[in-house]
């Protein structure tokens, strides 16, 4: 770990709310594709089923 | 040779974006991973902003990123406009949840680092006002596609919302220029030598821009991608309302 000095506390919190929002994004992209996808298979599924 | 209007075709740009996707994830997490741990462990601290130079290699990136995530807002709003291809409207919308995390980001870690360099979190500098304007505006656009139902209506009015604050992503970017006042100091990236921010701290914030522009792709794939399914779902939705 790097030598922060007196702007510690300014660095960190930099990197650490940067990249939580990035894990959020991400996450939030990632999970919304896999249920669009899965949802649209379902009723893709359905409607063959039904004709 | 095919024509770029080929991926305008639903299907077509997802076959596509789902072969590159993997690529460009992994070389945004690779070039993110150099450049902030080159950027955080291996580099300097500045002689006159101390340990606060590490905020550079998120800071930049994010700034540069949110001016151009709506610079392609407003390309693929044009595109819409012109030849009404979805595919087009849709991309944009998914870009604009990238780009106002990017824009967060932005203000967020140049709070912080105005905080220790400048003695205030925030002042009215006409860099700072240009992005906060640019940050409202992000969240209207995507208050206005989620109020609208009907999807090409939606499209119309948030591309033309897309070009009226292009205004603002624009003086975001040319503001220091424009004004020669306020706390901002003058862009970090330059072809002068003299005013572009040191070699010791460029090499690593290359790699950070690289991991930023690589990963607003990727996601820009992805959500563009769930944004068609999701559109193809609604389709078959009303499809099926309508046979009952």
């Amino acid at each position: 770990m790097p030598d922060l000095g007196k702007y510690a506390e300014a660095v960190l919190s930099s990197y650490a709310v940067s990249l939580v929002l990035l894990l959020i994004l991400v996450g939030l992209s990632w999970r919304r594709s896999m249920r669009i996808k899965k949802a649209l298979q379902d009723i893709e599924k359905r409607q063959k089923k039904n004709g | 040779m095919s024509s770029i209007w080929v991926y305008a075709n639903p299907k077509k740009f997802i076959d596509t974006t789902d072969r590159f996707l993997p690529w460009v994830s992994v070389l945004a997490v690779v070039c993110l991973v150099i450049g902030l741990i080159w950027g955080f462990f291996f580099t300097p601290d500045d002689y006159r902003q101390g340990s606060t130079v590490k905020i550079i290699y998120l800071h930049v990136p994010s700034a540069l990123m949110a001016i151009n995530a709506w610079l392609m807002m407003l390309v693929a709003s044009l595109i819409w406009i012109v030849r009404r291809h979805h595919v087009s409207a849709l991309a944009a919308r998914a870009a604009a949840p990238v780009g106002v995390v990017m824009t967060l980001i932005a203000l967020a870690t140049g709070a912080i680092w105005g905080q220790p360099m400048w003695g205030t979190w925030w002042a009215w500098d006409p860099r700072l006002t240009s992005f906060l304007i640019l940050f409202l505006f992000y969240l209207g656009y995507i208050a206005l596609w989620e109020a609208i139902e009907d999807d090409d209506t939606a499209a119309d009015l948030t591309s033309i919302l897309c070009l009226v604050g292009s205004v603002f992503a624009l003086l975001s970017r040319y503001a220091v220029n424009f004004w020669n006042q306020g706390l901002h100091q003058g862009a970090s990236l330059s072809l002068d030598k003299e005013e572009n921010v040191a070699d010791v701290f460029y090499h690593p914030l290359l790699f950070s821009i690289a991991g930023f522009v690589f990963l607003f792709i990727a996601l820009v794939f992805l959500r563009t991608q769930t944004e068609i399914r999701a559109r193809r779902m609604r389709a078959l939705i009303v499809r099926d309302r309508m046979k009952d």
